[in-house]
């Protein structure tokens, strides 16, 4: 198709290879601050706490988790919004994590984010022209005001908008068409990679189908990669290669979207599987549902050994007393424990629960 | 109005057993037992605004009979929200209603505050979506519940209520529960809130609970612990509820019967069964093809429907679906259908209905984004559509080159838009 961007290999199904973007040990801790009038810092909340992830070029990595889970952090921790305090992100080769706002500007071309909120994340002051052409402005990707009107023109057809509406203002747009503004504009600099960040959940379904296969869509032709995060494991299956379910900071399953979703090994990934409702009467009355106690931990506090202990069904109801004892005393570690996939269970066992 | 909501013998509800009580609200003397708990009949509600009168809900009809679940669904702006509220009477006075609705044969439009208070909460009450507004966060959570109980029960103890609250919060699941009476709402998370909010909405055995998007700002691991809290509310109080979401997969599991709305209006009325498997409106039919599967591993490409929800500001005449429809045909804009019969219990607002049970809920088969593109791409539309679009018009041709393949899916929502026309919807009682 005829996309604005320049023309990239479209990568097809990821043969894996060399990872675009390679993420270790990435950490994201907020200081908590004492009272009195000395701040001092009495502890940390371990929002993202030891990430380890692969983004293939061509792919789409889901990662799910629950609110609070620090998949958004580590989202925006990835793209240096929020600087990481530990870890490392390397993208094509070069290490992200530590450059200042001058030297990711560059990197900026490349790795772009799609904000949940399409009210919140554009300028309502700004009609759209101006909305998807400043980052092409900022960069000095354009020679003249003939071409930025032409490349602007392109986007905007290419995220389906009518180009006669751009200098309309975000407000006179719905919230499917406010996505797609903002879609175009993380196009603007033709990024090879895109971090959605809940690009559909404030959409309503009829809509949301119409976003979902824009993305499909965009990714094949213009052989993008997505990080893409949600916390809705329906659209996640739909759109993703592989996906990383997140809980407290950590990834704890990590599969091909087949496999995660009919061989679950992780107890928590079984009991997010099962708690989701599905549009079948008949399936969903005959299901047998895991229903995991409590709440998410704090992270500024998490349990000690694994950090699933105090919510998992198999540690309060299937192990003996010895077992418990590991669950309690060692942080299971993310690796690959026969099911053929990456798990951090110490007693993973796969379990088909959809 | 005295007959409701003072008659109860509700002197001993406060014994901690562990049972209910059995106490109900008496019904009007000649009150049929077989007839609806609760029966909504051509129920209209309009809002004045500066662009005009906003018609929230168009003539909703509904009958809720005892012990049952009625699920009402559909998107955000749908009346959905609006529809409770009237039940409730909780619309702002500007709010211009008109139809019946009536609770054990007791007309509940146009009571006066008062009277209506002796019903909510004892004959009917409501879970509200966001239980971080719900509750006062002044209030110990076990003050609140003991105030809803002592309400509707002026005879009733302190030291009776609060053992019944505390109760109530066994019931709900909140461990500890002789304790965390005495705790604030912000020392709760947000599912231990909404359980909460069930255990005060349950406190009076209600006959009806409605629930608007009970689960919607939870997480899904606590969403499934609140379904469960509230099967468990509805057999302690064998109370019928009206189940308003958007979320299809609660529905199904929960719903014995289905209301589909848009555009203010019950569009399909079904069991469950009829609704997933045998949809006879095409909006229906559109809104199961677009949601992604989780349990299906085959990646089919989603039918999104083409458009968006019309404005609900000066309506067009004609069936409000017609835009978006695959099926439309000139016949659609002359007046908008009535819901037929098309089964046992089963009314589709539609007059293609045959053509949709040809699909037998494939949405794909009418859905196709070819089609879609067909008719977005400028093909000529039948004679007719273009006056009865005459607010769509302005973004009519917002179809970019018909030899681009990306962007065809996304056209789903780029052909209309009378946002313009309508700036903030106050007619949207749920998500903005």
């Amino acid at each position: 198709m005829t996309a604005p961007t320049t023309q990239r290999p479209a990568d097809g199904a990821p043969d894996r290879g060399e990872p675009i973007l390679s993420v270790r040990g990435l950490e994201k801790h907020f200081p908590i601050k004492g009272g009195g009038l000395i701040k001092r810092t009495v502890g940390a909340v371990r929002a993202v706490d030891g990430v380890d992830l692969d983004l293939y070029p061509g792919e789409v990595l889901g990662l799910v988790g629950e609110s609070g889970c620090g998949k958004s952090t580590t989202g925006r921790a990835i793209l240096n919004l929020q600087p990481a305090t530990g870890g490392s992100v390397v993208f094509e080769g070069r290490e992200i994590v530590g450059l200042n706002r001058k030297q990711m500007r560059p990197l900026r071309r490349d790795i772009q984010l799609v904000f949940q909120d399409p009210y919140a994340s554009l300028n309502p002051r700004l009609p759209v022209f101006d909305i998807v052409a400043e980052p092409m402005i900022i960069h000095g990707l354009t020679k003249d005001e003939a071409d930025l009107r032409s490349r602007v023109k392109e986007l905007v057809e290419t995220v389906g908008l009518n180009p006669e509406h751009t200098n309309r203002y975000p407000a006179e747009f719905s919230g499917g068409q406010r996505q797609r503004i903002g879609i175009a504009r993380a196009l603007a600099l033709q990024p090879k990679v895109l971090v959605l960040d809940e690009p559909v959940s404030a959409l309503d379904v009829s809509i949301q189908a119409g976003v979902i296969n824009l993305l499909e869509d965009l990714k094949s032709s213009l052989g993008l990669s997505y990080l893409f995060i949600a916390h809705d494991l329906s659209v996640v299956r739909h759109i993703s290669d592989r996906v990383a379910v997140m809980y407290l900071g950590r990834i704890i399953e990590i599969a091909d979207q087949e496999e995660l979703f009919n061989r679950p090994a992780h107890p928590y990934t079984q009991a997010l599987l099962s708690a989701i409702p599905l549009p079948d009467p008949r399936r969903e009355r005959a299901r047998q549902r895991i229903i995991i106690t409590g709440d998410v931990p704090s992270p500024a506090n998490p349990p000690s050994g694994c950090r699933f202990r105090t919510r998992c069904q198999k540690f309060a109801n299937e192990l003996t007393d010895g077992q418990r004892e590991l669950c309690l005393t060692v942080d299971p570690k993310l690796e690959d424990r026969g099911a053929g996939h990456l798990n951090a269970c110490h007693y993973a066992e796969v379990k088909a629960v959809l | 109005m005295s007959t409701i909501g003072t008659t109860g013998p509700t002197t001993s509800g406060a014994t901690s057993t562990g049972t209910m009580n059995q106490g109900r609200t008496t019904s009007l003397p000649g009150f049929d037992p077989n007839a609806p708990l609760l029966e909504v009949t051509d129920l209209n509600v309009r809002f004045p605004t500066e662009d005009g009168l906003v018609h929230a809900v168009r003539g909703v009809d509904y009958a809720l009979r005892s012990g049952e679940v009625l699920g009402i669904v559909g998107e955000s702006g749908s009346g959905k929200s609006v529809t409770s509220l009237t039940v409730m009477g909780l619309l702002p006075g500007s709010a211009r209603v008109t139809g019946s609705i009536k609770y054990r044969g007791q007309e509940l439009l146009g009571q006066s505050d008062r009277s209506m208070s002796r019903i909510r909460g004892k004959g009917v009450s409501m879970i509200f979506q966001d239980p971080m507004t719900s509750l006062d966060p002044v209030y110990k959570v076990g003050v609140q519940i003991e105030e809803t109980l002592r309400i509707h029960d002026k005879s009733l103890s302190s030291k009776a209520a609060e053992a019944r609250a505390v109760e109530l919060l066994e019931l709900v699941g909140i461990p500890n529960a002789g304790d965390r009476v005495d705790a604030y709402p912000h020392e709760f998370s947000g599912g231990m809130r909404q359980r909460v909010v069930i255990a005060i909405a349950m406190a009076n055995q209600p006959e009806v609970i409605i629930a608007d998007e009970p689960t919607t700002a939870l997480d899904v691991t606590v969403q499934a612990q609140i379904l469960e809290v509230l099967q468990t509310a509805l057999q302690e109080t064998g109370a019928a509820m009206v189940m308003i979401t958007h979320d299809l997969g609660v529905v199904a599991g929960i719903a014995d019967r289905v209301l589909v709305m848009y555009a203010g209006r019950p569009v399909e009325i079904g069991s469950v069964e009829d609704i997933y498997y045998e949809p006879r409106m095409p909006y229906t039919l559109g809104l199961l093809g677009s949601l992604p599967r989780l349990d299906s591993s085959t990646r089919e490409r989603l039918t999104p429907i083409q458009g968006a929800p019309p404005s609900v500001v000066n309506m067009p005449p004609g069936c409000p679906f017609a835009p978006r429809c695959p099926l439309h045909i000139a016949e659609c804009d002359e007046a908008e259908p009535e819901r037929f019969q098309v089964g046992p219990g089963h009314t589709a607002a539609c007059i293609r209905t045959e053509q949709v049970a040809a699909a037998h809920g494939r949405a794909a088969d009418i859905f196709s984004e070819s089609a879609a593109d067909a008719t977005m791409a400028g093909v000529p539309a039948p004679a007719g559509v273009a006056d009865a679009q005459s607010d769509l018009d302005d973004d009519g041709p917002a179809v970019p080159p018909g030899d681009q393949t990306a962007p065809r899916a996304g056209l789903s929502d780029a052909g209309t838009q009378s946002v313009v026309s309508a700036p903030p919807r106050p007619t949207n009682g749920d998500r903005a």
